[in-house]
């Protein structure tokens, strides 16, 4: 390989411009940008990656054995603008010795921060209250009208207490809740800070006014919570998921909410996203269903951005990565 | 009515006296009137108590306001929520048997303070000898004027996270996202869209710093809040403590506040105190969170600020007046959210204010302190 070769790159997506400064700053690479908001055809996906030696892609987007089959060997690095992984195929990433960059604790706060906004919205029925004041079900004060749960004096569970699911227990305690638990696959020091004790699963779902998944996607995850889950939590209880959809067994769900087995839950991640407008779980009161904003602040996407971005510049003249995956 | 009373407790013989013994003699109970369905635990409280009898508007809806002052007539004590118009004419229409008016709330501004204070809880004078000693004997030991009972710090939680839950709805724009999902605006996941303003490295600021301000930025804290700032009619520095709040004038919450929270109560001094003076000072990128009262906020100033972009974004617990009619322009605004005056709406704090109201009114009928008093 010649010193001068231009290294050729695809980005799959317009990225916020922090990013695309640094891209086009470093002048290392020849961009071949999909230069609009609305995912890359697969076909020109398949295309476009040709010959890359990098990758900068989204969470929408597949990097499966056809994708890198299609970049051919050039292929050094792939740098995800999430902090998720599940769209890569990761052992034939790991196989061909390509590196991988993603943006783990940048978009901590901001996540966090909508899971508790979503807990929120769905325990105080804020979806409903601003329903009823448009439509003219607002009369006037009444003293049982749209009560809904508080955390005042509650038992919170976070399954998964990583870099997420503690911002979120710290987020939380300051409004009385009583006890925090919480389960995964071992207990973790960094729990001591919000008083988080370790418990099985099923005494989590069983005791917890509030249950918050917060773990990552894997093959023992899949489908965690479904009809037996969600047949142990109170009937008073909230269900809140922001970590992926396919944690969760959406059929069973439904009826869970529909027959009053659980009081309510708030989605921000689906299976499919988007979730189609008929489905069922749109039609119900006590579903909150948000579009996967999690991290979606101006501040954020900027700094997510220009990680990928330095990310993506490391992996190709074989530095050190800011944030770099291991696998 | 008193005076038939009176006839019958000298032929009793009634021994020295204090209000209570006087009524228990008679052998009957005070009259109360609760003026709506107000949650189970207080009207268990009322009703195991043995010490009053009570007739309730037993409805989920406001008494219809003749109905209130027929009902009110000769009651010793009223228990209402924040619907009712506590003034002359309902003082009058009950007469000079009420005690105590305890209301189901920790706002007060439906009540006329200066009636409730004028009114004396005996009127009559009496010339028989044994009678004036009594009467006498009654007014030394009950202070004059009606007694208030209302609802402080059960509902502060509840109040406080509300507040929270509506600045987070508003500053990420939940109400926007759930229609998107529901209409099919939702496509793949894409960088910018639907982005909202966080709360790490910001500066929250409070105008009105009370138990409810104060609790409101226990809950922001660890959000990663940059500074909090307040004021308020005066510097607050055991309140400001607790939360490490600087105390800044009107001018400088609004120029300096990416949050900005109300808290204050309304008086005539806070009457549309967030006008047009206020929000043209403010950031561009602030949000504007009002769970106070709606005569605090100038909604026709709150218009022009939003629909300019002179702010970014409102969220309000309270209007003028509630409801707010279906037809009004902030309604038309994606950057505003609406709630139906819900914060103090969980089942537990209701039922707590409840048993609270409950048990101030028994109090003072008992001519004793009650758990939490209005100073008139």
């Amino acid at each position: 390989m010649s010193a001068q070769q231009i290294l050729k790159v695809f980005v799959t997506r317009r990225i916020p411009q922090e990013g695309m400064k640094i891209l086009q700053k470093a002048g290392l690479c020849n961009l071949s940008v999909w230069d609009s908001d609305e995912p890359v055809p697969r076909a020109e996906l398949l295309k476009g990656v040709a010959g890359a030696h990098g990758i900068l892609c989204l969470l929408s987007d597949k990097i499966d054995t056809e994708v890198l089959d299609a970049a051919g060997p050039n292929l050094k690095v792939i740098s995800t603008l999430s902090v998720g992984f599940d769209h890569l195929a990761i052992d034939e990433i790991k196989k061909r010795g390509i590196r991988v960059g993603y943006t783990p604790d940048v978009l901590t706060d901001a996540t966090a921060e909508l899971t508790v906004a979503l807990l929120l919205a769905t325990a105080r029925r804020l979806p409903e209250g601003v329903e009823e004041v448009k439509n003219g079900g607002w009369s006037t004060w009444k003293p049982l009208w749209l009560c809904g749960y508080g955390l005042s004096g509650s038992t919170v569970g976070v399954i998964g207490l990583g870099r997420i699911g503690l911002a979120i227990a710290r987020r939380l305690k300051p409004f009385g809740v009583k006890r925090l638990l919480y389960t995964g696959r071992q207990p973790k020091p960094q729990a001591q800070e919000v008083d988080g004790e370790y418990v099985p699963l099923d005494t989590l779902v069983g005791e917890s006014d509030f249950v918050v998944v917060s773990c990552s996607l894997t093959p023992d995850t899949q489908g965690l919570c479904d009809k037996t889950f969600f047949s142990k939590m109170k009937k008073t209880s909230i269900f809140i998921n922001t970590s992926r959809g396919s944690v969760v067994n959406q059929e069973d769900l439904f009826e869970a909410l529909s027959s009053g087995q659980i009081a309510a839950a708030g989605l921000d991640v689906t299976t499919p996203e988007p979730l189609p407008t008929v489905h069922p779980l749109l039609t119900l009161k006590n579903c909150v269903v948000l579009p996967h904003i999690g991290s979606a602040t101006y501040s954020t996407r900027g700094v997510m951005s220009e990680l990928t971005a330095n990310n993506l510049l490391a992996g190709l003249t074989g530095s050190e990565m800011p944030s770099e995956l291991k696998m | 009515m008193w005076c038939s009373r009176t006839a019958l407790g000298r032929l009793q013989k009634i021994a020295p006296c204090t209000v209570t013994g006087f009524h228990r003699a008679i052998s009957t109970l005070p009259k109360v009137y609760v003026t709506r369905k107000v949650p189970p635990d207080g009207l268990d409280i009322l009703r195991k108590s043995g010490q009053v009898q009570f007739e309730m508007w037993d409805s989920d809806d406001p008494v219809p306001r003749v109905e209130l002052l027929k009902k009110v007539k000769g009651c010793d004590g009223i228990l209402c929520v924040l619907t009712e118009k506590i003034d002359a004419q309902l003082l009058d229409a009950a007469g000079p048997n009420l005690k105590v008016l305890s209301t189901m709330s920790v706002g007060f501004d439906h009540l006329s303070l200066d009636e409730l204070k004028k009114r004396s809880v005996v009127r009559v004078t009496f010339r028989d000898s044994f009678l004036e000693v009594c009467v006498v004997y009654v007014a030394l030991c009950v202070p004059r004027g009606i007694r208030v009972g209302y609802t402080p710090e059960v509902l502060t939680d509840a109040v406080a996270e509300l507040t929270v839950a509506l600045l987070l709805a508003t500053s990420r724009r939940l109400i926007e996202a759930t229609h998107e999902a529901k209409t099919g605006g939702w496509g793949t996941w894409r960088t910018l869209w639907l982005c909202g303003h966080e709360l790490a490295n910001s500066t929250v600021g409070i105008l009105g710093l009370g138990r409810i301000g104060v609790a409101i930025a226990e809950r922001l804290k660890p959000f990663k809040v940059k500074k909090f700032i307040y004021t308020d009619v005066e510097p607050r520095p055991e309140l400001a403590k607790m939360i490490e709040a600087e105390y800044v004038s009107l001018d400088e919450l609004a120029k300096e506040s990416d949050f900005l929270a109300i808290c204050c109560a309304l008086t005539p001094e806070t009457h549309g105190i967030c006008n047009w003076n206020l929000f043209s000072k403010m950031k561009k990128n602030a949000i504007f969170i009002n769970t106070s009262r709606g005569g605090v906020v100038n909604q026709e100033d709150l218009y022009e600020a939003l629909s300019t972009g002179v702010i970014a974004g409102a969220g309000l617990d309270v209007t003028t007046p509630e409801p707010l009619p279906t037809h009004h322009p902030l309604y038309t605004l994606k950057n505003c959210v609406i709630l139906p005056h819900v914060a103090s709406a969980s089942y537990t704090t209701r039922n707590s204010m409840s048993a609270l109201a409950a048990n101030n009114l028994l109090a003072g009928l008992r001519g004793e302190p009650m758990p939490k008093e209005l100073k008139l």
